[in-house]
């Protein structure tokens, strides 16, 4: 099946984000695929095929995303799904945390998704209909020692969404969050053993998530089952949160 | 195409309207039926379309069509 739309997920190189796209091309879309990363995205998209469209561009960089909305206006089908997955971590604790680390991940996580969302939600008003999904954590949620930069930009997406919400929903647009847990992914692949034993003794499902979890959920969102659920919070978690 | 009839092409699709209905005196929320959604959509279609600024101010005297052609015009805007 082919929904004859785009969907937009930046982060969509590798790891959760690349796991996102290729559950939304499984289910019809046409992914527009913006990262950083032009040597994963040109893997992706050998792996991926047509319907999988790399474009490099930092998301902090509004010349940039103008450019690609544009092209992106151009080259696909009709844009109706967002999903803000692209994120990064620079974590030390409040005390010792510099201005630059704290302003670095504010503007790629949650000045980013703002940017890009501003960049395509045109074309699903007009279209009118659509979703916007933004991949926030657990940590928005809870808040974690050492990420009060990243606790903050995930919260942050969690307001943004719940007002875009009331912008956009009489307009048949959903905007939505999925609120991930520990999931195993080059972010978690690095933790030291006894931070990865801590966090598996909190999780009641006993195990990290997989990014097809996170995926799975995204899609769903995105699918027309959901038409009626908007301006939500979906942790994903294994009941870490619950 | 005159500027009247440029402004009516945007409105027409934009509001999903019928181009008889898009008189100088049409206001474009009570008569076109546009929301503050589309009022923006519009502003900025019209902002693209005649390379122009219209400040948040400005967008909120445009009420009719006939408004917004004479706004245009007074920022030298003819066709
Ligand atoms: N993994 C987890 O356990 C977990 C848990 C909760 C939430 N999340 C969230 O899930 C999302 C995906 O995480 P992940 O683990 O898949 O991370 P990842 O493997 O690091 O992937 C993130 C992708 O985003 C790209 N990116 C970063 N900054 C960018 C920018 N300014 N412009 C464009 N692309 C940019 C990265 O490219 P570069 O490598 O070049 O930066 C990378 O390809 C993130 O928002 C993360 O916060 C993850």
């Amino acid at each position: 099946m082919n929904l004859n739309a785009t969907a937009v997920v930046t982060g969509a190189a590798r790891g959760i984000g690349l796991e996102i796209a290729k559950k939304l091309i499984s289910v019809g879309w046409t992914v527009a695929a913006l990262d950083m990363l032009e040597d994963d995205l040109a893997t992706a998209a050998e792996a991926l095929g047509e319907m999988y469209k790399p474009y490099t561009v930092n998301i902090t960089d509004s010349v940039q995303l103008k450019e690609v909305a544009s092209a992106v206006a151009k080259e696909l089908p009709v844009v109706k799904g967002i999903v803000n997955n692209a994120g990064i971590t620079r974590d030390t604790l409040m005390m010792r945390m510099s201005e630059d680390q704290w302003n670095l991940v504010i503007d790629v996580n949650l000045t980013g998704a703002w940017k890009v969302t501003q960049a395509f939600m045109r074309s699903l008003i007009r279209a009118r209909e659509g979703s916007i999904v933004s991949i926030s954590s657990v940590v928005g949620l809870v808040g974690a020692a050492g990420q009060t930069n990243y606790a903050a930009s995930k919260a942050g997406l969690i307001g943004m969404s719940k007002s875009l919400n009331r912008e956009l929903a009489g307009r048949g647009i959903t905007v939505n969050v999925v609120a991930p847990g520990f999931i195993e992914t080059e972010m978690t692949e690095n933790l030291p053993e006894e931070v990865r034993k801590d966090y598996l003794s909190r999780i009641p499902a006993a195990r990290l998530g997989l990014p097809v979890e996170i995926a799975e959920s995204v899609a769903f969102l995105m699918s027309p089952s959901a038409k009626y659920i908007t301006g939500i919070v979906l942790p994903v978690d294994g009941g870490l949160t619950t | 195409m005159s500027l009247e009839n440029r402004i009516s092409e945007i409105i027409v699709s934009r509001l999903n309207v019928k181009p008889e209905e898009v008189t100088e005196s049409a206001n474009l929320k009570d008569d076109l039926g546009a929301d503050s959604l589309d009022m923006v959509d519009l502003m900025m279609d019209l902002e693209d379309t005649f390379d122009l600024k219209i400040s948040d101010e400005e967008g909120n005297t445009l009420q009719t069509v006939g408004s917004v052609v004479s706004f245009l015009k007074t920022k030298g805007i003819e066709a």
